[in-house]
């Protein structure tokens, strides 16, 4: 009975309302606050910052850019890292071209155009769903390798198409230590779930929602279609290009325009799926089992003394991943966040089982 | 057959509700509506007045579906007009009759499964709402307490219609009887100025239609909406609506209160062809 509701009560519809209900939720979500913003920089090498935590974070927020679109308004995407990389690169290119701009302002716009894109590539959704929606953002995938390949004002002409973000100076705070990065990834990350949050809490994110579950009662109901479809596509690519930004001038530094390949939209729909659908929270799990399971694999065996190629283990980590996402697809689609959920159930009831 | 009325608590019209009764609120006139070569809808020309309970009936297959989602927008007919208020309705679609005032449940339940009741039924508030995107996405301004007004008004709505201890359950995992409340508090939401309900009590059983029966005459009487409803159940529809619209095969066979309906030869003759009741 660790965790329970009893003697808990809402006096108000504000209280209600609230994002953690729950006392225990608060100081949960207390600590881990706690830990991620104190605890891990006073402990956390660099290799862990470098390595695991940073890409975790950049990874969380593009999770929740397409589990609002994906998880909330049931429109699939297979276009993700299309709109990370429409972010980087339109970052990049207002940073060279517009030096006068803040970088922040920057960061912005470049949220704005992936947005604009998203929008764009999102109107096939007015007329079309499922398999063919997917295969329609799929073309945005290829447009985006295709443009910033083959266009070479994209990547300032540059020989190798190889660019490299300008230095990370917001208002003559530098950001290049490991534990800066992680400090700015670690705000945009909290940044961007509580706006989420609010925001699937609210208006907009009901008509998602009613889209989602069923577009022709969301429409009695006075929701427009058009609408609440291009604003999820808007609103998550906003999030998505965020993500790339951070992603290329955070993690990467320097990249090709291999970074944002499908790989990555494959990548984030695999955290969507396992972390959850229609959960911020299940986001942030997805992304953590995403970036932590290749590094697991590659020392696990190692430590219990077996041996294994990279190519094996490359191999083993897609196996398992697709095996899970078969596994939370047929038995529990709400993924990682829903486990957790009955996880806090049973303790509630603990330790009688009624 | 059409004459038995089991005992209910409902009382029949009175005639203090008939004098509430007023003006045309919605007239449907010359509709054809055609699927291919099937003619789901020949002619078929009707009133509904401000503030009466109007019942549809008619075998299945007779166009009553058809009728109504002819009126909120669904299907667009061939021929005819609807006149909404004295003035003629263009082409439009659901959202836009939403807008006008026009809401409606299905006969197959259309909740957001993925919902709670709360959700469910905040959604029917949309169009109540107008925090701007920044201030949803801060919960600052409107934001916030549009979410609190609107909050405190279904939970009235709960109250109303006795649901207030399922509110944060998600609508998928409750029986079908209170699934169907759901859906009627969803609509009720929209303060609607005529309410279309698609066999609201089909598939109930006794009880829950007595409740049904008691919540649609509730909304009628306290808050005025003008209601359209398509029951099967005659001892229902004779005793809650004041005037009665017969469907067959698409046409309007019989159209009066529910003495001159239940006494029309032509509707008996339709109505003893077939299996059911
Ligand atoms: N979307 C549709 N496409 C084709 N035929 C339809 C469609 N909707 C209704 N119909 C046909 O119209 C006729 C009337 O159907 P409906 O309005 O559902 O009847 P009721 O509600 O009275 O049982 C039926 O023959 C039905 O098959
Ligand atoms: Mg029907």
């Amino acid at each position: 009975m660790i965790y329970r509701e009893t003697g808990q009560f809402r006096t108000s519809y504000a209280e209600d309302q609230a994002i953690f209900r729950l006392r225990q939720d608060k100081i949960g979500i207390a600590v881990i606050l706690a830990i991620a913003w104190v605890g891990i920089p006073l402990l956390a090498d660099e290799y862990l910052l470098r390595a695991i935590l940073i890409p975790f974070l950049i990874l969380s927020v593009g999770a929740i850019g397409l589990n609002l679109l994906l998880g909330y308004c049931g429109q699939i995407s297979l276009g993700t890292g299309a709109f990370m990389a429409i972010g980087a690169y339109a970052a990049y290119n207002l940073a060279l071209r517009v030096p006068a701009l803040p970088l922040l302002l920057d960061f912005f716009l470049a949220g704005l155009i992936a947005a604009a894109v998203g929008v764009l590539f999102g109107l096939p959704s007015l007329r079309i769903k499922g398999l063919y929606l997917a295969v329609a953002t799929l073309a945005a995938q290829f447009f985006a390798d295709w443009a910033f390949l083959r266009v070479p004002w994209f990547t300032n002409y540059t020989p190798s198409g190889s660019v490299t973000a300008p230095a990370l100076d917001f208002f003559g705070w530098v950001v290049d230590t490991p534990l800066e990065k992680y400090w700015l990834c670690l705000a945009f990350a909290c940044l961007t779930a509580i706006l989420a949050k609010n925001l699937v809490r609210s208006r907009i994110g009901r008509s998602w929602m009613a889209i989602r579950d069923m577009d022709i009662a969301a429409e009695i109901i006075g929701i427009r279609p058009m609408t609440a479809k291009l604003s999820a596509f808007a609103v998550s690519s906003f999030v998505a290009g965020g993500a790339g930004v951070l992603w290329a001038f955070v993690h990467l530094g320097s990249w090709e325009p291999l970074a944002f390949s499908i790989d990555m939209s494959f990548r984030l729909l695999f955290m969507v799926i396992i972390g959850g659908m229609g959960s911020i929270l299940g986001s942030f799990l997805g992304a953590a089992f995403i970036t932590v399971l290749p590094i697991f694999l590659n020392q696990a065996p190692a430590l219990v003394g077996i041996q294994l190629s990279t190519a094996m283990v490359s191999h083993l980590e897609f196996m398992i991943f697709g095996a899970l996402i078969v596994l939370f697809l047929i038995w529990e689609p709400h993924g990682l966040a829903r486990l957790w959920q009955i996880g806090k159930e049973k303790m509630r009831l603990w330790p009688f089982p009624y | 057959m059409l004459a038995t009325a089991p005992p209910r608590p409902a009382p029949p019209a009175t005639p203090q509700r008939r004098r509430a009764i007023g003006e045309v609120l919605l007239a449907v006139e010359n509709i054809s509506l055609r699927f291919g070569g099937v003619r789901a809808l020949t002619d078929v020309s009707f009133d509904i007045r401000k503030g009466e309970i109007r019942a549809i009936i008619g075998p299945n297959g007779a166009g009553k579906s058809s009728m109504l989602n002819v009126i909120n927008g669904f299907y667009h007919p061939q021929e005819g007009r609807i006149v909404w208020k004295g003035r003629v309705l263009p082409r439009m679609r659901p959202h836009e009759a939403a807008a006008g005032g026009i809401a409606r449940t299905f006969q197959n339940i259309a909740l957001f499964k993925g919902m709670s009741t709360l959700d469910n039924i905040m959604t029917g508030r949309i169009l109540k709402m107008r925090a701007s995107f920044i201030e949803q996405a801060l919960w600052i301004g409107r934001g916030r307490s549009e979410e609190l007004r609107e909050r405190a008004f279904v939970e009235r709505l709960l109250d109303f219609l006795e649901i207030t201890h399922i509110r944060h359950t998600p609508v998928g995992k409750l029986p079908y009887g209170l699934q169907k409340r759901v859906e009627l508090a969803r609509a009720l939401a929209m303060e609607p100025e005529l309410l279309l309900l698609d066999e609201p009590m089909a598939g109930m059983n006794l009880e829950e239609k007595e409740d049904m029966c008691r919540f649609i005459l509730d909304v009628n009487e306290e808050f005025g909406t003008t209601v359209a409803l398509i029951e099967h159940d005659m001892s229902v529809v004779m005793d809650i609506s004041d005037r009665v619209v017969v469907l067959d095969y698409g046409k309007l066979l019989a159209d009066g209160t529910p003495d001159q309906v239940r006494n029309d030869p032509a509707v008996i003759a339709a109505y003893l062809g077939v299996a059911h009741g």
